[in-house]
C-alpha cells in the first residue's frame, strides 16, 4: 500500500503531511507534528493517555489509523490550553490536586473536556463514565472526579 | 481531611498544601518525560525473547533477521562486553548471575536473546519475530520450595537455588528461644499465606532513548527510578569509564519500584555505540506486564505461640519470595522482609527465616511495599485470627503487643518514635469502636 | 442469597529508608544572580512530589518564599548523587541533605547582607517574604534580589551550599540478624468496611478510614494524596492484581490493562483520612516516609472485613469472588 497525503486540521491549525499505511493519529501528533501532550501508555486502547478529540469526540488516538480520519478537525490538549493562564478544568486539577505523576493527565482532561463540551452539568456518574476509559495508577480517581465535577455547572 | 495533628509547627512553607511544583506542566502537558524527546535519525530496539521456561539454546539464528528491510544491526551476548552482571554489584551484595542477553540457556520465558534495531518501531519487532532459536527444554521449577529441595536441579552455575546469605540459606533473624515461647504457651496458632506476583503497572512504560554526543560520550534519557544506578550498572555492562555517560531523567510517569532495574539503558548504548545513532527502547504493555519485574509471590508461615490474655510470647516466620530467575532486588528485600518481622509488635521470643528463591519465571524486583506489603498481608490476618479465637476485641489483641519506645525489636534495634497504639486510638476514634479505659490510657511512649 | 457486611482492621508500621550499602544523597543550593535559589540534585519524581516536597524544605531552611526556588533534576552531569526513589527514603534523604545545602546557603546569603546593611550577621533574620533584616528593625533591610546581585557584581561572594545525608551501612549479623537497617518507622491503621455477595462473591469495598503517623507531613495536600492512592492500590491489590492468575502455572498472564484488573472510577470507596504527627529526630523537619506503605494495611483490614462479613477465611491474594465462593461452599459443607 503507499502512503497517504493527510490534510487534517489540528489545534485549529491546517497540517498536511504524509503518513505510511497504518500510521496512528497518536504517532502522526507526536512523531509527525511534535505535539507530545498526548502520550503512548498502552498502544492498544486499554490505558485512555492518549486520548484526543476528532470532531469534538474524544477518542483513543493509538487506535486510530490517520488516513481513516483525513479532512477532520482534531483537538490535543495543547489546543485547550489558553495562551495564559490555564483552562477552568486544567485550574480544576491544580486545586484539587488531581495530578501525581501527570502522565495519564492530559487524557483525562481531554475526556473530561469533551464530556463538559456535550454536557456542562455532568453527574458523577458521568463522570466516571466520561473517564472509564482512562487509567490512573496514582491518585485513586477520586480527587480527579472532583476536579471535573468541581467545573460542572 | 481535617489538619493534621502535631506537636509542635510554625513553618512558613512546610506543613502548608501548596501547589505542587510539577502541576502546571501536567496539566498543561508541556511536562517533558524522557519519550517526548525525538531526536532525528533515531533508531528503534525491539528483542526477540525466549518462548520456553527453561531450555538449552541448540542454535540462534539471526540471517532471516538481518535480511529484513529497515534492520541496520542485530546483536547477540557476543556484543555485550560484560554480559553477566547483577545489579547489586555495586554495593557488593551478590556476583555476577544474570546475563544481558541469553549465552546458552534460558531460564524464564520472555528472557532477552536477540537486540534488533531498526530505522522505525515495525521494521525492529518484524526483525525480532524473524529470529529463530531452536530450543532444547528443560525441565522448569516454578514452586518455591520445590527449589529448595536437595535434589532440586540447580537453575545457574553458582549451584543453588537461594540466595545465601554469609553461608546461611536465608536471612535469619533470632531473638529469644523459640522453642521453649511454644511450650510455655497456652495456644499455638499456625497458617500459611501466598500470595501471586503483582506488576507496578505505571502508566508510563520502562525504556529510554540513548543519544550520542558530539563529544564522544552517550546521553541517555531514562525514566529510570535512580539516575546514578543505572549509569554505573550500564558502565560496568558497557566495560566503558563511567565518565563515558550521562544519564538525565527525574521526571517520571509512575514507577512503584517497577523502574529501578536496569534492564534496556544498556543494550540501548551498545546499539548507539555500534550505529552512531539515537536509540530508542521502550517497552510496550506487554512487555511492561509480563517482561518488566512484578512485585514477587511470597509464601510466608507464621507459627505464633498465644497466652490466655492475648500475649504473643513466640513468633516463627518462614517466608519464601519467589525471586524468578535472577536476583534483581530481592536479596535486599529478603533481609528488609526479615527486618519488618514480626511486625510492630513486641515478642520476646522470634524466629524468622526470609529466603530469596529462584524459579523459572520473570524474575521480580522492587515494588511499593518491597518485602514488607505481603508480609504485612500475613501479619495482621494472622492478628485478625488469634483475635477470633481468643474471642477478643481485634485492636486490644494489637495494643497489648503493640511495640513502644525502648523495646527491643526481633533485629536487635532499639524502638524509638513508636506510634502503632496512637494510629489504632484514633482508627478506633474514627469508626467508634469502644476502647477500654487502660487502651485508651495507653501510650508509645511509656515503656511496658 | 444476601449481601453481608463487614469490618476489618489492619495496623503496620513501615520503615523510613533501607539502609542498601550506605545510603547517601547529595543536594547543591546557589543562589541566581537575581535571588532565586536552585536545588540541585539527582533525585527522580515518580509523581509522589519529591520536587515540591525539595522546594519546601528549601524554602523554610533559606526564609524565602517557596517560589523563589528552583528544582533542578535529574541530571548526572549537573546534579549530585542521589542513590534512587525507592524504599521510602526520598523524603528523608534528599530532604535533610537540602536542608543541609540551604543551610550553609543560608549562613553565605546573611554574611553577604550583613556585609551590604553593615551590621553583624548574626543579628539579621529573614522575614519569609524574600527580605533579610535586622532583627527588630523595620529599616535596615535588603531583599533578596538586591542582595544576590550585590554578590555577584559587587562583593564578589558566592551564596551556595553543599548537603548530604548519609546512613551508614548496617551489616547484618549472620547468627541473629542484628542490624540497623532503616532511619525511622512510620505507622498506620486502616479499617475497611465491605459488603460481600454471597450469591456471586464479589467484593465492594464501601469505606476506608486511614490514620497515619508520618512524623511530619510536609505537604499535607501531597500527603493525602499517598494514602488515599495507596488506599486505592492496597483495594487493587485485594480483590484483582496479579501476573499469574493461575500462579505457579505461568498460563494466561495479562497483557493490557483490560486483561490486568484494577478498579476502575466507578468502584471508589468511600475515604476518610487523618495523620497525626510525631516529629522524627533525625527526619527533615520531623519527616519520616510515606510513599511506599499506603498499600500495605488496607488488604488485611480487606481480608479481615470479608471475614467478618461471611465468614471465609482467605489466606492467598488476591481475594477473587472465585475464592470466596469456594470458602463459602466450604463453610456449608461444614456445616
Amino acid at each position: 500500500m503507499p502512503s497517504s497525503v493527510i490534510e487534517i486540521t489540528v489545534n485549529g491549525s491546517e497540517e498536511e503531511f504524509i503518513a505510511k499505511p497504518g500510521t496512528t493519529l497518536l504517532s502522526a501528533l507526536r512523531d509527525t507534528l511534535g505535539l507530545t501532550a498526548a502520550k503512548r501508555g498502552c498502544g492498544v486502547g486499554t490505558c485512555g493517555t492518549c486520548t484526543c478529540h476528532v470532531d469534538g469526540e474524544a477518542v483513543m488516538s493509538c487506535l486510530v489509523p490517520v488516513e481513516t480520519i483525513n479532512g477532520s478537525d482534531v483537538k490535543t490538549l495543547e489546543g485547550t490550553t489558553p495562551p495564559e493562564g490555564l483552562s477552568p478544568l486544567q485550574q480544576s486539577f491544580l486545586d484539587n490536586f488531581a495530578t501525581q505523576c501527570g502522565f495519564c493527565t492530559p487524557g483525562m482532561i481531554m475526556a473530561a473536556e469533551a464530556l463538559l463540551a456535550q454536557n456542562p452539568s455532568p453527574t458523577r456518574e458521568d463522570v466516571v463514565t466520561a473517564i472509564s476509559g482512562n487509567v490512573c495508577r496514582c491518585t485513586g480517581y477520586e480527587s480527579i472526579i472532583e476536579a471535573i465535577l468541581a467545573v460542572g455547572k | 481531611m481535617s489538619a493534621p495533628t502535631t506537636e509542635a509547627g510554625g513553618f512558613d512553607v512546610v506543613g502548608k498544601p501548596v501547589q505542587r511544583l510539577d502541576a502546571m506542566g501536567h496539566v498543561t502537558g508541556r511536562t517533558q518525560y524522557f519519550e517526548d524527546y525525538n531526536p532525528a535519525g533515531m533508531l528503534h530496539l525491539k528483542m526477540h525473547r525466549s518462548e520456553r521456561h527453561h531450555a538449552n539454546l541448540v542454535e540462534v539464528d539471526t540471517s532471516e533477521a538481518e535480511k529484513v528491510k529497515g534492520v541496520v544491526k542485530v546483536l547477540t551476548y557476543k556484543d555485550v562486553p560484560k554480559n553477566w552482571y547483577t545489579i547489586l554489584t555495586l554495593i557488593n551484595v551478590g556476583y555476577p548471575e544474570e546475563v544481558v542477553l541469553a549465552e546458552k540457556k534460558v531460564l524464564w520465558m520472555g528472557e532477552p536473546i536477540v537486540a534488533v534495531v531498526a530505522t522505525s518501531e515495525r521494521a525492529a519487532l518484524e526483525g525480532a519475530a524473524a529470529v529463530k532459536v531452536t530450543y532444547e527444554d528443560l525441565e522448569p521449577i516454578f514452586d518455591v520450595e520445590e527449589a529448595i529441595k536437595p535434589d532440586a536441579f540447580p537453575l545457574k552455575p553458582h549451584g543453588t537455588n537461594y540466595f545465601e546469605y554469609e553461608g546461611h540459606h536465608c536471612r535469619r533473624v533470632r531473638l529469644g528461644d523459640v522453642e521453649q515461647g511454644f511450650a510455655e504457651a497456652d495456644h499455638i496458632f499456625e497458617f500459611k499465606y501466598q500470595s501471586r506476583p503483582i506488576e507496578q503497572a505505571p502508566t508510563e512504560t520502562t525504556g529510554c532513548i540513548v543519544e550520542p554526543q558530539h563529544n564522544g560520550r552517550l546521553k541517555i534519557y531514562s525514566d529510570t527510578q535512580a539516575c546514578f544506578f543505572t549509569l554505573d550498572n550500564t558502565a560496568l555492562i558497557l566495560d566503558v569509564p563511567f565518565g563515558k555517560l550521562q544519564v538525565v531523567g527525574g521526571t517520571v510517569g509512575g514507577g512503584f519500584g517497577g523502574k529501578v532495574d536496569v534492564t534496556v539503558e544498556p543494550i540501548s548504548c551498545i546499539a548507539a555505540m555500534q550505529t552512531g545513532k539515537p536509540v530508542k527502547y521502550v517497552y510496550d504493555r506487554y512487555e511492561e506486564m509480563q517482561i518488566s519485574s512484578p512485585r514477587a509471590a511470597e509464601r510466608i508461615y507464621i507459627k505464633d505461640g498465644v497466652m490466655n490474655d492475648g500475649r504473643i510470647i513466640a513468633r516463627q516466620c518462614t517466608l519464601y519470595a519467589d525471586a524468578g530467575a535472577y536476583s534483581r532486588h530481592s536479596p535486599y528485600a529478603a533481609t528488609k522482609a526479615a527486618a519488618h518481622m514480626p511486625g510492630p509488635y513486641t515478642i520476646p521470643n522470634v524466629h524468622i527465616d526470609s529466603w530469596c528463591v529462584y524459579t523459572n519465571r520473570t524474575p521480580s524486583s522492587a515494588m511499593r511495599g518491597f518485602g514488607v506489603t505481603i508480609g504485612d498481608f500475613a501479619l495482621e490476618t494472622q492478628m485478625d485470627r488469634i483475635a477470633r479465637e481468643l474471642d477478643m476485641d481485634p485492636l486490644a489483641l494489637r495494643l497489648i503487643n503493640a511495640y513502644r519506645d525502648g523495646d527491643m525489636k526481633a533485629h536487635h534495634k532499639v524502638a524509638e518514635g513508636t506510634a502503632l497504639i496512637e494510629v489504632i486510638q484514633k482508627a478506633a476514634d474514627l469508626v467508634g469502636h469502644e476502647l477500654p479505659g487502660e487502651l485508651r490510657a495507653l501510650s508509645s511512649r511509656e515503656g511496658r | 442469597m444476601a449481601i453481608l457486611r463487614g469490618r476489618g482492621y489492619a495496623a503496620v508500621n513501615y520503615p523510613t529508608g533501607m539502609n542498601l550499602g550506605g545510603d547517601p544523597t547529595q543536594a547543591l543550593v546557589h543562589a541566581t544572580t537575581t535571588g532565586n535559589f536552585v536545588v540541585s540534585l539527582s533525585s527522580v519524581d515518580l509523581g509522589q512530589g519529591l520536587k515540591t516536597v525539595a522546594a519546601q524544605v528549601a524554602a523554610e531552611t533559606l526564609g524565602l518564599p517557596y517560589e523563589n526556588i528552583i528544582v533542578d533534576t535529574a541530571d548526572t552531569d549537573t546534579g549530585p548523587h542521589c542513590m534512587g526513589t525507592f524504599a521510602s527514603r526520598g523524603t528523608h534523604r534528599v530532604g535533610n541533605a537540602v536542608i543541609m545545602a540551604a543551610q550553609e546557603a543560608r549562613e553565605a546569603m546573611l554574611e553577604a547582607a550583613a556585609e551590604e546593611l553593615e551590621v553583624d550577621a548574626a543579628d539579621l533574620e529573614t522575614d519569609g517574604t524574600g527580605f533579610i533584616k535586622l532583627k527588630g528593625s523595620e529599616e535596615k533591610k535588603i531583599h533578596v534580589v538586591d542582595l544576590a546581585l550585590a554578590a555577584h557584581f559587587k562583593l564578589g561572594r558566592t551564596i551556595a551550599g553543599r548537603g548530604i545525608f548519609l546512613k551508614e551501612r548496617s551489616y547484618p549479623e549472620p547468627e541473629t540478624g542484628k542490624m540497623d537497617p532503616d532511619s525511622a518507622q512510620a505507622h498506620a491503621c486502616t479499617v475497611a468496611e465491605v459488603t460481600v455477595d454471597d450469591e456471586t462473591g464479589v467484593v465492594e469495598v464501601l469505606h476506608m478510614y486511614n490514620v497515619y503517623e508520618v512524623g511530619r507531613a510536609i505537604n499535607p495536600a501531597m500527603a493525602r494524596q499517598q494514602i488515599e492512592g495507596g488506599a486505592w492500590m492496597g483495594v487493587s491489590h485485594a480483590l484483582y492484581e496479579t501476573t499469574e492468575p493461575y500462579y505457579p502455572v505461568r498460563e494466561h498472564g495479562p497483557r493490557d490493562f483490560e486483561e490486568y484488573l484494577m478498579p476502575g472510577p466507578a468502584d471508589n470507596a468511600q475515604m476518610t483520612s487523618e495523620i497525626i504527627e510525631f516529629p522524627a529526630a533525625n527526619g527533615p523537619y520531623g519527616a519520616k516516609g510515606i510513599g511506599e506503605m499506603t498499600a500495605n494495611a488496607p488488604i488485611p483490614a480487606i481480608a479481615n472485613a470479608i471475614y467478618d462479613a461471611c465468614g471465609v477465611r482467605l489466606t492467598e491474594m488476591p481475594f477473587t469472588p472465585e475464592s470466596i465462593l469456594r470458602g463459602l461452599d466450604e463453610l456449608r459443607a461444614r456445616a
